[in-house]
């Protein structure tokens, strides 16, 4: 009992570290792309690396204890979404209800940032964050929209279950099934990762790189792991409930960087919108699209007859 | 433990974050060196938008006594391992303002400066070298001038006092401006 419990500890430290070096290599890769798009030559793939080990070498400042474990209560959350989640073949603690945990877990996740950021108590930090919730607000709508399809497409909430249905080819994977949910979904992703157009959370001309103005040191590195274990986690996500999970995983992050990557290229090409604008964009195309998906699943699988 | 503060160092050189404090015509040429053209992303060094997250403070052009203070005030904002870079002949001997009433001179006595880059205006091209001197410098561990400035805090700050009384409000010292008159 007590060895099989270790061995989960080491495992989910394990898993851990892997999202945060996937997440902090997808960052790095980025830029680089970013930079090739401006015809720059950019800074090396493994600058985000440098970077996270520079800021916990550096000194810093709290600014009470609400600060500080804002910033833990922002970090575990992911943490802890991450044992639901099917990677590769691979997952910590399998539960039939994995996809609400998760979905439950990411929204803490972002609470938790704000208690912290708000206890700085400087003014740029409180608009930035405001936006980020307002931003929330429009990204879950068409999001949940999807998810609900989903669960009734599938009847189970059990992501490992929703994988192992989309197994067999190209052809079984739920975004060639549901291909407007899909889309709506990658629109929301695209707010979810807070690139551009949807960035104003952390519009850095703006109001000085908002929730995080107050960061400095250490704090901006939790800052930074917190960023690169969401982006792991929100691509892979997708991956398991659209693009049938993966055998291994490698070929997982493969199909996570493809997600990352026209994320990238649509952050490259387009300007901030502002945050009334993005939020009310949420609301109309891709909750539109999800409520359709969502209409098309209930008559299909004759959950009510027409 | 010399050995990891050579990595520390090491590493220290390769990702320094930038905020630059443009009082003067110096700001213009930073958007070129941040861009396609001379691209300095490509040393690790990115712009950012607060003192707390920055480690290089960029000081372009003259300073009046007024700005002084707010740079002072971001200065002391900075995380530990922080560098001024003096950017344009204003930094070093006052420039073409050198008589005025209401502008420093230079800008070593009020916060310790790392590296001068001379000229009027420094090219993009001396602000990349700079940032490579700044690098090797770091590397090397002999940048400390965040140590001097505690070791010395009295004597740049009866400096800074020196200059910035003189900013006080007239208003609120009105029996002597009575007495005078």
């Amino acid at each position: 009992m007590v060895i099989e419990f270790l061995i989960k500890l080491v495992q989910g430290i394990g898993i851990g570290a892997l999202a945060l070096a996937t997440g902090l290599l997808f960052g790095g890769i980025a830029r680089k792309i970013m930079a090739r798009i401006q015809r720059r030559y950019g800074p090396p793939f493994t600058q985000n690396f440098i970077d996270l080990f520079k800021l916990f070498s550096k000194s810093s400042v709290s600014h009470g204890w609400a600060f500080d474990l804002g910033l833990v209560a922002g970090f575990a959350p992911m943490l802890a979404a991450l044992m639901f989640l099917p990677i590769g073949s691979f997952t910590l603690l399998p539960s039939d209800s994995s996809l609400i945990m998760i979905i439950y877990l990411m929204m803490m996740a972002y609470l938790g940032m704000a208690m912290g950021v708000l206890a700085s108590g400087n003014p740029n930090s409180a608009i930035g964050m405001s936006r980020a919730l307002m931003l929330m607000a429009g990204y879950e709508v068409p999001f949940a929209a999807v998810i609900f399809s989903v669960y009734l497409f599938s009847k189970t909430g059990y992501l490992t279950q929703i994988v192992a249905m989309q197994s067999g080819g190209f052809m079984n994977w739920n975004m060639v099934k549901m291909p407007l949910g899909f889309l709506a979904v990658e629109i929301a992703l695209q707010g979810m990762l807070g690139e551009k157009p949807f960035d104003q959370a952390i519009a850095p001309a703006e109001i000085a790189s908002g929730p995080m103005v107050e960061l400095g040191g250490k704090y901006l590195g939790f800052g930074m792991i917190q960023h690169s274990v969401g982006l792991f986690l929100e691509t892979g996500i997708v991956v398991d409930l659209f693009l049938g999970g993966a055998p291994n995983f490698w070929i997982f992050i493969a199909k996570q960087f493809v997600l990352y990557f026209i994320v990238v290229l649509v952050d490259a090409i387009l300007p901030r919108l502002r945050v009334h604008e993005a939020t009310s964009f949420f609301w109309k195309l891709p909750l539109f699209l999800g409520i359709l998906q969502a209409l098309i699943v209930i008559i299909q699988g004759g959950v009510i007859n027409v | 433990m010399s050995e990891w503060n050579e990595i520390v160092d090491y590493f220290r050189g390769r990702s320094m974050w930038m905020l630059h404090y443009c009082t003067g015509c110096g700001a213009i040429e930073l958007p070129p060196t941040m861009t396609s053209r001379w691209d300095m992303e490509r040393f690790g060094i990115t712009p950012m938008a607060t003192p707390r997250q920055a480690d290089i403070l960029l000081i372009t052009g003259y300073l009046a006594i007024k700005t002084l203070k707010r740079v002072v005030y971001t200065y002391e904002q900075m995380q530990a391992p922080k560098w001024v870079l003096g950017f344009g002949s204003c930094t070093i001997n006052g420039g073409i303002y050198w008589d005025s009433y209401n502008v420093i001179e230079r800008l070593d006595k009020y916060i310790p400066v790392d590296i001068y880059i001379a000229g009027c205006m420094p090219r993009p091209e001396a602000i990349l070298d700079a940032f490579v001197k700044l690098k090797e410098m770091v590397q090397k561990g002999e940048a400390k001038g965040y140590e001097k400035y505690v070791k010395n805090y009295e004597w740049y700050k009866a400096n800074q006092d020196r200059v910035l009384k003189r900013t006080e409000p007239v208003l609120k010292r009105i029996e002597k401006v009575t007495k005078i008159g």
